[in-house]
């Protein structure tokens, strides 16, 4: 798929052909969209609610799925007082039609071809383009050298805890280290605080080594994340950050 | 977007206005670079600061914090100021 060059961005409907709780407060919809036109590992869709009144409520959801998956797969936390996820998390049944646009962004994107190794950080819910970068990596049969570094709040918040183990234990190169910020199970053997300058030391590569950098999660994280990369002298044009937006409300 | 009002939560990137910028140049705009009228730095679009929390969209320069465009929407129209960007730069 070319990302450029005009192209009509149209609504279109997706119908929920799975739904995959990940968590207690997030769930994966597996959509099947016909005339879905392919996408990047990093891109977005915007998801449109229309009330019955006419009142309408849109919203970004980063894609999990790899451009290789037959299905369009987002997923979403539930947000308490949200517009749009309360409706995606918990009303939403199979066989429901959404409707979605997209594939939207170019900035945000890795592809298979990019011979760099790859440092990807991610906060909470922003593991989710990541997830697409992971499997698309999978997807490729890549053996590019990919380290994953997970911030969550606690172990049952860990949203594709199963499939990061079991992509980890391959063998081909990728290595998943996670934090958990809040509570941590007993005998739990990784990192127990927020992210900092030690722990990107011991998880990413050396700056030498030139890696691109992805890092999506809630705002003070994603900057806190970069400007800490851009002090232990990484390439600052080598980090791409996306801040929550894309999986929000 | 989210939960919480703390101001740096309000606080996104260009990544956020891809589809919106989509809608009025039809092209993929978040790695078109921006060069700041007020600065002049050089920043593509998915690396500008966005907020969405005014009516419409502010778009400021992340290394001087001017304000680069402002997008609303309403009533079937747009009203753009880009009086902040010098030089909007993409592939044709």
């Amino acid at each position: 798929m070319s990302s450029r060059g005009p192209r009509l961005l149209i609504w279109q409907l997706g119908e929920v052909a799975e739904l995959v709780p990940q968590t207690p407060r997030v769930s994966s919809l597996v959509l099947d969209v016909p005339a879905w036109p392919g996408h990047l590992a990093g891109q977005h869709v915007d998801v449109r609610l229309t009330a019955d009144d006419g009142y309408q409520a849109q919203r970004s959801y980063s894609i999990a799925s790899a451009p290789e998956d037959p299905h369009l797969e987002i997923t979403v936390e539930r947000l308490e007082d949200g517009e749009v996820s309360p409706y995606l998390v918990g009303e939403v049944r199979k066989g429901d039609k959404v409707e979605l646009r997209g594939p939207i962004g170019g900035y945000f994107v890795w592809t298979a071809g990019d011979p760099r190794p790859l440092l990807l950080v991610a906060g909470g819910s922003g593991v989710v383009p990541l997830m697409s970068m992971i499997r698309h990596r999978e997807h490729t049969g890549s053996s590019n050298p990919t380290r994953l570094l997970y911030s969550s709040r606690s172990y049952e918040d860990i949203i594709y805890r199963d499939e990061l183990d079991r992509l980890a234990a391959g063998g081909d190169g990728l290595t998943v280290a996670h934090t958990l910020t809040r509570m941590q199970p007993q005998g739990w053997q990784g990192y127990a605080r927020r992210i900092d300058a030690d722990m990107l030391s011991e998880v990413g590569w050396p700056k030498a080594e030139m890696p691109a950098v992805f890092v999506c999660g809630p705002t003070p994280m994603v900057e806190s994340v970069a400007s800490t990369l851009v002090d232990m002298g990484y390439d600052p044009a080598s980090i791409k950050t996306e801040r929550f937006g894309a999986t929000g409300g | 977007m989210t939960v919480t009002t703390q101001q740096s939560d309000l606080k996104l990137d260009g990544n956020a206005i891809g589809g919106l910028l989509r809608e009025i140049f039809t092209m993929e705009m978040t790695t078109a670079e921006g060069t700041c009228a007020n600065c002049g730095a050089v920043h593509a679009v998915g690396q500008v600061v966005v907020y969405l929390n005014a009516p419409g969209a502010v778009v400021r320069c992340p290394s001087c914090d001017h304000v680069l465009m402002k997008i609303v929407q309403g009533r079937g129209r747009y009203w753009i100021d880009l009086t902040g960007v010098r030089v909007l730069e993409f592939s044709a």
